[in-house]
């Protein structure tokens, strides 16, 4: 394969899937939206356009011709980077997630950007560094709300981190693998059965993996960093504009990552539910978008999982926080590293 | 191509450390030290070190540094102060300094024939190999630099605590 098709391929696989994570991020706000609303009895966005469809696109309006403010004391360089961090850092991930069965054109993998051997360090590697986008908004800001809040979210990441990474170690294990495909094809062979959470008995590491992402991607019920009520917006206080929808789509575009990983890592990621029981249909075509549609199925599954609990549950108290992350899940996540791979050493 | 990646994160990583002295500001030498610390990163990577490469991300970048900046923040330290340094520094530093690295250099130029050589972006290293080195052909110097890490950890503890 010649050095300038594997570049202009690449580069037309980043545009597109750029541009198709943008627009969900954009809808994902208006799916949060319309049901929130309808968990709590109105009807949410409803007048731009058919259904409130054109929501995203008035929001992105209105946010682009705001004034564009930064506070006189303000740490100005600093402030203008910590949005892009945090973007950036959210964007980077979609990079190595698979979406759809390896199938190749040209020598180029259709369905995913870059195929790393260690497609899951990556994500936690660049999840791990998107913390800087709220530490230094928070400091810069020279706001004490966006302060306590930049340090709430740090402490909070940090914490939450080590629960979240040791609750991948169960699946790293059974797979024998830190690429991605592997993982997912190691629960490719009898459908719903061999996923990870049901035939793979990580349940547990499931949940562990579940409160910690939300707690990571700073969601209810620990959305302590921007708690209205005691901190105004928590570290994106100082924010308008363009910078503010920046963080926005950030906090989006994360819950869309840590829904794929979730989907990858315990839901068979592109795999049918049903296995061989369904017959193969609509050809080459179907065998190529077949996949891409569980996918896409499952992290929306995800998605209104994470809306749920935001219309459901109240906030953390801080204490409560901490102590859930450190005293709880902690030990429980390595009582599921021990356990899996004494099972595994058993079987083996 | 990995010679030019190997120049361009090799410069980045010597400014960075450069940046890292010369800053007034705190957290602008703390920010230096992640530019440092995620260079060194992707040399990992250029030398096919994967596992090596994103654990130096995930521990040093993400995690220690973010340390470093939260206590900058929350003491709110201000700009250090200039002074003309101290005299032992000027009249032992320097010398000691040229000394430490005329020696390094001394014992690399003797030991290089002895020396593998390894070619950028040649190989990769798998990270079962790495593992079955670590807990199998070292394992006990590395369960006991767990246990000094623990020690330290527990000496910081123990000088913090405010006796009741």
């Amino acid at each position: 394969m010649n050095l300038l098709t594997f570049f202009l391929l690449s580069l037309l696989k980043i545009v597109v899937v750029l541009v198709i994570f943008l627009t969900a991020v954009a809808y994902t706000v208006l799916l949060e939206r319309k049901l929130v609303g309808r968990i709590q009895n109105r009807w949410g966005p409803s007048r731009v356009g058919p259904f409130g469809l054109l929501q995203p696109l008035a929001d992105g309006a209105k946010l682009f011709l705001k004034e564009d403010l930064i506070p006189a004391n303000a740490h100005r360089p600093l402030f203008v980077l910590a949005p892009l961090i945090a973007l950036a850092c959210s964007l980077i991930s979609i990079a190595v997630v698979p979406f759809g069965a390896p199938i190749t054109w040209h020598g180029v993998d259709m369905f995913q950007i870059s195929g790393v051997h260690i497609g899951l360090l990556v994500i936690l590697g660049v999840t791990s560094v998107g913390v800087y986008g709220i530490a230094l908004s928070g400091w810069s800001s020279n706001n004490k709300y966006s302060l306590l809040g930049a340090l709430r979210g740090s402490a909070q990441i940090i914490s939450y981190e080590l629960a979240l990474g040791l609750s991948l170690i169960g699946v790293v294990l059974r797979a024998g693998s830190f690429d991605l495909r592997t993982i997912v094809e190691s629960q490719a062979a009898h459908g719903l059965r061999s996923w990870n959470f049901f035939g793979g008995y990580q349940f547990v590491a499931f949940f562990i993996y579940l409160m910690a992402a939300y707690a990571e991607t700073n969601r209810s019920p620990f959305d302590l960093p921007e708690a209205e009520s005691e901190l105004t917006a928590g570290y994106h206080t100082e924010y308008s504009s363009m910078k503010f929808a920046m963080f926005f789509m950030a906090e989006y575009a994360n819950m869309i990552i840590v829904a794929c990983v979730a989907t990858l890592l315990f839901f068979g990621g592109w795999t049918s539910p049903f296995g061989s029981l369904l017959p193969p249909i609509g050809g080459a075509v179907g065998a190529a978008l077949l996949p891409v549609m569980w996918f896409v199925l499952k992290v929306f599954c995800f998605l209104c999982l994470y809306i749920w609990v935001r219309g459901t549950l109240p906030r953390f108290r801080y204490d409560q926080l901490m102590r859930f992350g450190w005293k709880f899940l902690m030990p429980l996540a390595i009582a599921n590293i021990v356990v899996t791979s004494l099972c595994l050493a058993l079987v083996a | 191509m990995y010679l030019a990646l190997f120049i361009f994160f090799a410069v980045l990583c010597v400014a960075g450390a450069l940046n890292l002295l010369l800053q007034r500001h705190p957290i602008n030498s703390a920010l230096s030290l992640i530019v440092v610390m995620t260079s060194l990163a992707v040399l990992y990577l250029l030398l096919g070190a994967q596992f090596l490469a994103a654990v130096q991300v995930i521990v040093y970048s993400g995690a220690i540094m973010v340390l470093f900046t939260f206590v900058i923040m929350l003491l709110n330290a201000g700009r250090e102060e200039h002074t003309r340094g101290s005299r032992a520094a000027f009249l032992v530093g320097f010398p000691g300094a040229a000394v430490l690295l005329a020696l390094l250099v001394q014992i690399f130029l003797s030991a290089r024939g002895h020396l593998a050589q390894a070619r950028l972006g040649e190989y990769v290293t798998a990270t079962h190999t790495l593992s079955s080195v670590l807990f199998r052909d070292l394992l006990l110097p590395f369960e006991v630099t767990s246990v000094l890490i623990l020690i330290a950890i527990l000496g910081a503890v123990a000088l913090a605590r405010k006796e009741p």
